[in-house]
């Protein structure tokens, strides 16, 4: 060990691996994993967040699953939580515009309204 | 850098490893694989959680669900259920003793909701033989801020403001001890780590190396820089086959990152460990016995002074702390004294892991403020008393501390009020007895344990603690007479004045504690012949209860010595002539009409 | 792990050259002797006297001082060992469970006493200092493998699982 900027440099890599660990107030991305949603490609969408969060090296943000929140017709859903703020619905989400999603909503801080559930629909 | 959407964390701690946790590790391992989910899913082993008897046990994150008593074949149904469904299976969270509802967040359960986790703040946390993630959690930055920002003086100011006492025993001051050893001559100095923990009931060493072994080196390395050392010894157990193992890996990638070894931080200063292993002797954990130890010789130790910071390992200036003193180190450097004086009592700072264990609901170590009271931690964190039993004394500091009986629960527990009421803080062993345990046998059983281990140097200790025994053994076995208790006190006071080691003038303090907690009991034995708790086998007398009996006549059967008689239907006797104690007719009586008393 | 072959360890040969081996990798470093017996039981499974004398030879202190560490340390053995070592913790929390009578279980169905070995070398019956498995007591172990919460009911069982295993 050379100097103080070596540690902190495998400090801050390592930092990323272990913070799905630590309760840091990270935005949090939930999929709904129940029959309905992974029968209508809820497994396909997780696959594709995590791939999206790795290419971006987007390490603070925590991926986890819940069950059927109860309106199957608007799976696969995946619900964005940013702390400190209301959580934001998606319906029918795709490989495709998960990716859209996590750009727009998780680095611009833009929930994409076009998606959202709209319960009074 | 692989991002992983989950981390299971599986326990790899000693008790978690006695009870299978690699054979579920491998298992989902393999299922994940199986499933396509080990790209998403990292698996991460561990150290001791500290909630032993729950073991083994896993926690998933982000979410920090909490799963107990895992076995291989729940693999299958917590992946397909939680990591493809995102459902926590229900019937392996824990759920709390006395009540119905079972709880998610391992933060939320009341074992760990009391605590506050300095030295085992990352236990459990980290996986131990990966020194990256200790890194990730500020490891290694106390180490080096003191070489980049104070100097060796202010390091050792640092630790005595912390108010920082040492965790093995005595409580000496750590700070003072480093400034003696700072100010002693020597062209070589060296730095011991004391990771012989011999008292029975202790495991928090253990566990700290298991599954935080950095923060001891790191800590290490501190303290050499503090007084002038370049050598570290970590004197451990032989019996702790995976601490061994984890502070060897360790060590091979703290030399790797250069941390350990040569010019560390470009600032000069060198700083090397070895490991030394313990070869079974209680004594050695007596810090003059462990470095004639460590030098290869018998361990026996020799009177102080001079003491090893003056004259230690082969002559030189030698500090030596204990593991769970060093673990508090690299926070207080990171936080702090000030952080640290504010945990605690005025003349106890900081906190103090205890390993629960015994009668006892949550058997499992513990690391709470310094000043928490007894009551607090065996009914709120442990959970009581099992079976709905009676509480009857707590035993701390081992074979040199004493019992604590029920009238005392509400004591702040710190170095001082400990020593005041008769017991002492030792390293930390709480182990909990209820009434069912009889105090003469648990005086009885120290004494047999610091009688086997006094290495026989000085005699007030090896002749002492033998004569103690004896009058204890015939206590137990109803042949003791009044004078055995005057005796039994005066011994107990010549080998607390005269012996030459700790072990020797505290191993009375298990008789005398239980003679002013319990002297009753003895009495009881004496003059009536009776064990109250019915656990010395001698004093008992089996009885069969005529109205209870169905007359059956299966304790007959069982019975070795053909000490029951009596005719089917009708009550049986036993012949206390021909009966030998054994116990069994009771343990086969279907109606409880065996009884001892 | 105990020696296992059926050679006279004492008396084999090939042993001095293992010592000679143990004792170079030390050699220099002060305070070598405990690390050397260490390994030397590890790879014969004791330490009897002709090895302790050569041990002392090697490394140039009286047989005397080897034999007063042997002697002190309870890990270190003279004699052989039975292939499985039973040893039933005696800490204070595996104690007041009740593994007093654990122990008691085992000498009566392996019919020796503690420290013996069976005559056919299966079993050494050892009472040990505390594991540090509180959270199980009360506990033992065979060789490696840790057994826990226990109760006496559960020696046969034990004695029987291992004795099989040949």
């Amino acid at each position: 060990m050379r100097s103080l900027e070596e540690l902190k440099a495998i400090k801050e890599k390592a930092e990323k691996t272990i913070s799905v660990r630590e309760n840091t107030g990270a935005p949090t991305i939930t999929v709904a994993m129940g029959t309905c949603g992974i029968s209508n490609g809820a497994r396909e969408v997780l696959n594709a967040v995590i791939e999206e969060l790795n290419t971006r090296g987007l390490a603070n943000i925590h991926v986890t699953q819940t069950g059927c929140p109860g309106l199957c017709h608007k799976e696969p859903i995946v619900t964005i939580t940013v702390p400190g703020k209301n959580p934001y619905m998606y319906g029918k989400v795709t490989p495709e515009n998960v990716k859209k999603i996590i750009v727009q909503h998780i680095v611009n801080n833009q929930p994409v309204t076009e998606w959202l559930v709209n319960l009074e629909e | 850098m692989e991002f992983y959407r989950s981390h299971v964390l599986v326990c790899a701690g000693t008790g978690c490893t006695s009870s299978d946790s690699q054979l579920v590790r491998r298992e989902l391992l393999k299922q994940l694989a199986e499933k396509g989910l080990d790209k998403e899913i990292k698996v991460v082993e561990t150290g001791c959680f500290g909630f032993c008897n729950l073991g083994p046990i896993m926690v998933v994150y982000p979410e920090g669900t909490f799963y107990c008593q895992v076995k291989p074949q729940d693999v299958n149904e917590i992946v397909e259920e939680h990591f493809i469904k995102g459902r926590p299976v229900q019937r392996l969270l824990y759920h709390e003793p006395d009540k119905e509802t079972r709880t998610l967040e391992f933060d939320n359960i009341e074992f760990f909701r009391h605590q506050k986790r300095v030295a085992l703040a990352n236990c459990g946390h980290i996986n131990p033989e990966v020194i990256e993630e200790y890194i990730a959690r500020d490891g290694y930055f106390a180490l080096a801020r003191v070489l980049h920002e104070m100097t060796p003086q202010e390091v050792i100011d640092v630790i005595k403001k912390s108010g920082l006492r040492g965790r093995g025993g005595g409580g000496f001051p750590t700070g003072v001890k480093w400034e003696f050893a700072s100010k002693s001559q020597g062209d070589q100095k060296y730095v011991v780590c004391n990771a012989d923990e011999g008292d029975p009931g202790a495991f928090m060493d253990r566990s700290v190396l298991e599954g935080d072994p950095h923060a001891v080196l790191e800590a290490m390395a501190i303290a050499g820089y503090a007084i002038g050392a370049n050598q570290g010894y970590i004197y451990v157990r032989a019996e702790y086959p995976i601490a061994v193992e984890r502070l060897q890996t360790a060590i091979k990638q703290a030399r790797e990152l250069g941390l350990l070894g040569k010019n560390i931080f470009s600032k000069g200063f060198d700083f090397d460990i070895d490991i030394r292993l313990g070869a079974g002797a209680f004594v050695c954990g007596e810090e003059t016995a462990l470095l004639t130890s460590i030098e290869g010789r018998r361990g026996e130790p020799r009177p102080r002074p001079p003491f090893p910071a003056v004259a230690g390992l082969w002559g030189k200036p030698t500090i030596i702390n204990n593991v769970e003193t060093f673990a508090n180190v690299p926070p207080i450097i990171r936080n702090g004294w000030e952080w640290f004086a504010s945990m605690g009592t005025e003349k106890s700072k900081g906190t103090k892991v205890f390993a629960l264990a015994g009668k006892i609901n949550n058997t499992g170590l513990i690391e709470v403020p310094m000043g928490t009271t007894l009551r607090t931690i065996i009914y709120d964190i442990g959970g009581g008393i099992p079976k709905g039993k009676k509480f009857k004394a707590a035993q701390t500091g081992g074979p040199s501390g004493g019992c604590i009986p029920a009238e005392l629960l509400d004591i702040e527990i710190d170095y001082d009020n400990l020593t005041a009421i008769g017991s002492m803080m030792g390293s930390g062993g709480l182990i909990v007895m209820d009434e069912d345990n009889c105090m003469v046998d648990i005086a009885r059983f120290f004494l047999e344990f610091t009688q086997d281990e006094s290495c026989g140097k000085c005699p007030p200790c090896r002749i002492g603690t033998k004569r103690m025994l004896e009058i204890l053994t015939r206590i137990t076995e109803g042949k003791g007479t009044p004078e055995d208790l005057t005796n039994l006190e005066t011994l107990a006071k010549t080998i607390k004045n005269a012996s030459l080691c700790g072990l020797g003038q505290t191993a009375p303090n298990p008789v005398l504690s239980t003679l002013r907690y319990f002297r009753h009991e003895y009495e009881a034995h004496i003059y009536d012949k009776k064990c109250p708790a019915g656990v010395c086998q001698a004093l008992l007398t089996y009885k069969i209860l005529a109205e209870k009996c169905r007359g059956c006549g299966l304790c007959a059967r069982n019975c070795p010595t053909n000490a029951i008689s009596g005719k089917v239907k009708e009550p049986y006797v036993i012949d206390v002539e021909k009966c030998i104690k054994c116990g069994a007719c009771l343990e086969k009586c279907k109606f409880a009409a065996v009884i001892k008393e | 792990m105990s020696c296992q072959c059926q050679c006279n360890a004492g008396n084999e040969p090939g042993i001095y050259t293992i010592i000679d081996q143990i004792v170079e990798k030390y050699k220099g470093q002060a305070g070598s002797l405990i690390p050397v017996l260490h390994q030397t039981q590890q790879a014969l499974g004791y330490l009897p006297e002709n090895v302790q004398a050569y041990i002392a030879e090697k490394l140039g202190i009286p047989l005397s001082e080897v034999y007063g560490v042997v002697s002190f340390y309870t890990l270190f053995s003279t004699v052989p060992k039975g292939k499985y070592k039973i040893s039933v913790c005696l800490g204070t929390a595996c104690y007041v469970k009740g593994a007093g009578d654990i122990l008691a279980e085992f000498e009566k169905q392996l019919k020796i006493k503690v420290g013996e070995t069976t005559e056919d070398g299966m079993f050494t019956l050892e009472a040990c200092r505390c594991l540090g498995a509180c959270g199980l007591a009360p506990v033992l172990t065979v060789n490696d493998n840790v057994h826990g919460r226990l109760t006496a009911q559960d020696v046969a069982d034990i004695v029987k699982k291992y004795a099989e295993d040949k």
